[in-house]
C-alpha cells in the first residue's frame, strides 16, 4: 500500500441495483497533485466522486484518507475531514443569495474571523461573485455559478478539492479561466481531483491522469505522457 | 362597518392560529416532500399536555399570565419531542423508499395518536382550564377586543416573527432550505441533513403546540379527534399560500381564517368546514402552486 497518499481507493466497486457503474477501481492522489480523472460520457467519473464523499456506499473495496478508512462515513463527517466537492451540474442553491451559498460552504466551520478572510480571498479570485453577493443564485450566469460552486467548495478549507466537470457547458474563454484559478488553487496548497470530460484541458494543468471507460481504469500515468499517448490522442483528443 | 371590523379582528386571530400549524405542514413538506398528516394530531396533544400539566402543577385552577406561559412552553416543549420522536422512528427509516410509504406511515401516525389518544384521555370531550380569565379589554361602539383575542395575535405573531428570523437569518434556518433545496448537495456542505431535519420536525411540532394551546384558552371544548379537521384546514391554508412556503403559509392562513369568520358572519356557520374545501378546490383549478409557490422545486 502506499502509505503516503493523501486519497487512495482501493480496488472499489459500487453499484446502481444491480448495475455496476464501478468494477474494482484503485487510485490514489498525492499531497500537492492536481489529478484528473478523464472518460466519455456515463464512465462512471461522477460515481466515483460521490463515493469518495460518501453519497455512494462502495459495494466492495475501502476509501482511505490520509491513511484513515472513510469508506461509509457520511458526507458531511467527510467534509469535516477535509473533502469538499464542487459536484456536477454546479448544486448551487438558487433560492439562496451568493453570499449564503459560500456561508453554507463554510458550515462545518466555527471561526467567524477565518471564514470572513477565506470569503474575501474568494472574491479577490472572482471579483464578479462580490458584484453578485446579495443576489440569489438562481439568478447568476452559468460561468459565475460554476465560479460560485469551486468557491462553495473552497470555503470548506478542504485537503482535497474534489471538482466534477467545471468546465460543463461553458464558453472557452470561462473555460480557460476557471482551469487557470484551479491551477493557482493547487499552488496555494489544495490538492485536487478534477473530472473531466474535456481531456485537453484536463492534462495540460494535471501532474496524473486515469483514463475511465465504462466503470474500469483502463490507462494512467503522468499527465504529459497521457497527453502524448496515441490511444489517448485519438479517443479523447479529437486527433 | 362596525360588524365588518369585528369579524375582521376575530377572523385574524383565527387565521394566525392556523397559521402556527401551517407552518409546521409546510416545512415538513419543503424538507422531506411528505404532507405530514400527523401534524394535526400533535396540536391536539398539545392541548392534552396542557391540560393535563396545568391540573399536576396547580395552575388550572388558579388563573395566572405565569401560570399560563409555563404550560404554554411546556406543552410546546412535550410537542417538540412528540415531533422528534415521530420523525427519529417512524419517518427517519423510510426516508429512502418510495414516498407512498412515508405518507401511508403518516397516516398510520396520525391514526395512532388519534386513537391512542381516545383510549388514553377517553373520547368525550375534556374542558381546558382556564389559565387566565377572560375578559374584555376594550371596546368601541359595538366592538369588542378580548384579552384573549389579543394575546393570541401577539403571541402567533411573535412565534411567525422568530421563525422568520431563523429561517432567513441564522446559520441554521438557511442550511433548512439549503436541505430543501436538495439533500445531497446540502450534506456535501457538511450539513448533517438528519439533524436539520429533525429540528424541523421540532420546530414546526413546537408551533403547532402553541396553536394547542392558544385554542384551549379561547375555544376550550377539547377531544383527541379535534386535530383532523383543523389540521386539514391548516393544510389547505399551507396550499393555498403555496406549500414549502414559510411565508406563504401565514398568509394562506391568514386568508383561511378571514375568510371563515366572514362566511359565519355574513352567510351561515353551516358552511364554515365547507369553505376549506371550496378554497381548496378554487385553488388547485386556478393556481395549484399556491400565491407564492414557485413551480420549480425552490421550496421553505
Ligand atoms: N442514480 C443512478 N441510478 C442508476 N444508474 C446510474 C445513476 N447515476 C449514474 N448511473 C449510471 O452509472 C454509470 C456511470 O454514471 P456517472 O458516474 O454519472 O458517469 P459520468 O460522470 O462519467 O458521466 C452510467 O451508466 C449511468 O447511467
Ligand atoms: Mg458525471
Amino acid at each position: 500500500m502506499n502509505g503516503d497518499a493523501l486519497l487512495k481507493l482501493d480496488h472499489i466497486t459500487v453499484a446502481y441495483g444491480a448495475i455496476k457503474a464501478l468494477k474494482d477501481i484503485s487510485l490514489s492522489v498525492n499531497e500537492g497533485e492536481i489529478v484528473t480523472l478523464i472518460g466519455a460520457n456515463g464512465a462512471g467519473k461522477s460515481t466515483t466522486l460521490r463515493t469518495i464523499s460518501g453519497l455512494l456506499k462502495p459495494q466492495e473495496g475501502k476509501v482511505y484518507f490520509k491513511g484513515h478508512d472513510i469508506s461509509g462515513k457520511k458526507p458531511h463527517v467527510i467534509v469535516q475531514q477535509g473533502i469538499s466537492q464542487a459536484p456536477e451540474g454546479r448544486g448551487i442553491f438558487a433560492n439562496l443569495s451568493t453570499e449564503d451559498n459560500l456561508e453554507m460552504g463554510a458550515y462545518s466551520r466555527k471561526d467567524k474571523e477565518s471564514i470572513q478572510r477565506d470569503k474575501e480571498h474568494v472574491f479577490h479570485i472572482f471579483p464578479i461573485l462580490q458584484e453578485r453577493r446579495k443576489q440569489e443564485a438562481g439568478t447568476l450566469s452559468g460561468g459565475e455559478q460554476q465560479m460560485l460552486t469551486i468557491s462553495r467548495a473552497l470555503m470548506a478549507r478542504p485537503k482535497l478539492l474534489l471538482l466534477d466537470e467545471p468546465s460543463l457547458g461553458l464558453a472557452p474563454q470561462i473555460i480557460k479561466q476557471i482551469f487557470k484559478v484551479i491551477q493557482e488553487i493547487n499552488q496555494q496548497g489544495t490538492t485536487i481531483l478534477l473530472v473531466e470530460q474535456n481531456a485537453n484541458m484536463a492534462l495540460h494543468i494535471a501532474h496524473k491522469a486515469y483514463v475511465l471507460e465504462t466503470g474500469k481504469i483502463v490507462l494512467q500515468g503522468k499527465a504529459q505522457d497521457l497527453l502524448n499517448n496515441p490511444d489517448v490522442k485519438k479517443a479523447y483528443l479529437g486527433e | 362597518m362596525e360588524e365588518f371590523v369585528q369579524h375582521l379582528i376575530n377572523g385574524i386571530s383565527l387565521g394566525s392560529i392556523y397559521g402556527l400549524v401551517a407552518i409546521g405542514y409546510t416545512m415538513v413538506y419543503g424538507i422531506l416532500k411528505l404532507i405530514n398528516f400527523a401534524h394535526g394530531d400533535v396540536y391536539m396533544m398539545s392541548t392534552f399536555f396542557g391540560f393535563y400539566f396545568a391540573r399536576w402543577l396547580g395552575f388550572a385552577y388558579t388563573p395566572s399570565v405565569i401560570g399560563a406561559l409555563i404550560i404554554l412552553f411546556l406543552a410546546m416543549a412535550a410537542c417538540a419531542l412528540l415531533g422528534f420522536t415521530i420523525e427519529r422512528f417512524a419517518y427517519r427509516p423510510l426516508r429512502k423508499m418510495p414516498r407512498l410509504n412515508l405518507l401511508i406511515t403518516a397516516i398510520g401516525v396520525s391514526l395512532l395518536l388519534e386513537n391512542g389518544g381516545q383510549i388514553l384521555f377517553g373520547a368525550d370531550p375534556k374542558f381546558f382550564p382556564e389559565l387566565i380569565q377572560r375578559a374584555e379589554l376594550f371596546r368601541i361602539g359595538d366592538i369588542s377586543i378580548s384579552n384573549f383575542q389579543v394575546i393570541i395575535i401577539v403571541v402567533s405573531l411573535s412565534f411567525m416573527a422568530l421563525l422568520q428570523y431563523i429561517i432567513f437569518h441564522t446559520k441554521t434556518g438557511k442550511a433548512m432550505q439549503a436541505v430543501s433545496f436538495h439533500h445531497e448537495n446540502a450534506s456535501l456542505m457538511g450539513i448533517d441533513i438528519d439533524r436539520i431535519i429533525s429540528f424541523t420536525f421540532v420546530l414546526g411540532s413546537a408551533l403547532a403546540a402553541a396553536a394547542g394551546i392558544l385554542v384551549g384558552l379561547a375555544y376550550p371544548r377539547i377531544d383527541p379527534l379535534m386535530g383532523v379537521l383543523f389540521g386539514l384546514k391548516a393544510f389547505v391554508a399551507a396550499v393555498l399560500g403555496g406549500i414549502g412556503s414559510v411565508p406563504g403559509a401565514i398568509v394562506g392562513a391568514l386568508i383561511m381564517g378571514l375568510s371563515e369568520e366572514m362566511v359565519v358572519g355574513y352567510f351561515s356557520s353551516t358552511y364554515r368546514d365547507a369553505l376549506a374545501f371550496f378554497l381548496l378546490i378554487v385553488i388547485l383549478l386556478v393556481k395549484p402552486t399556491g400565491l407564492f409557490g414557485k413551480s420549480t422545486s425552490e421550496k421553505v
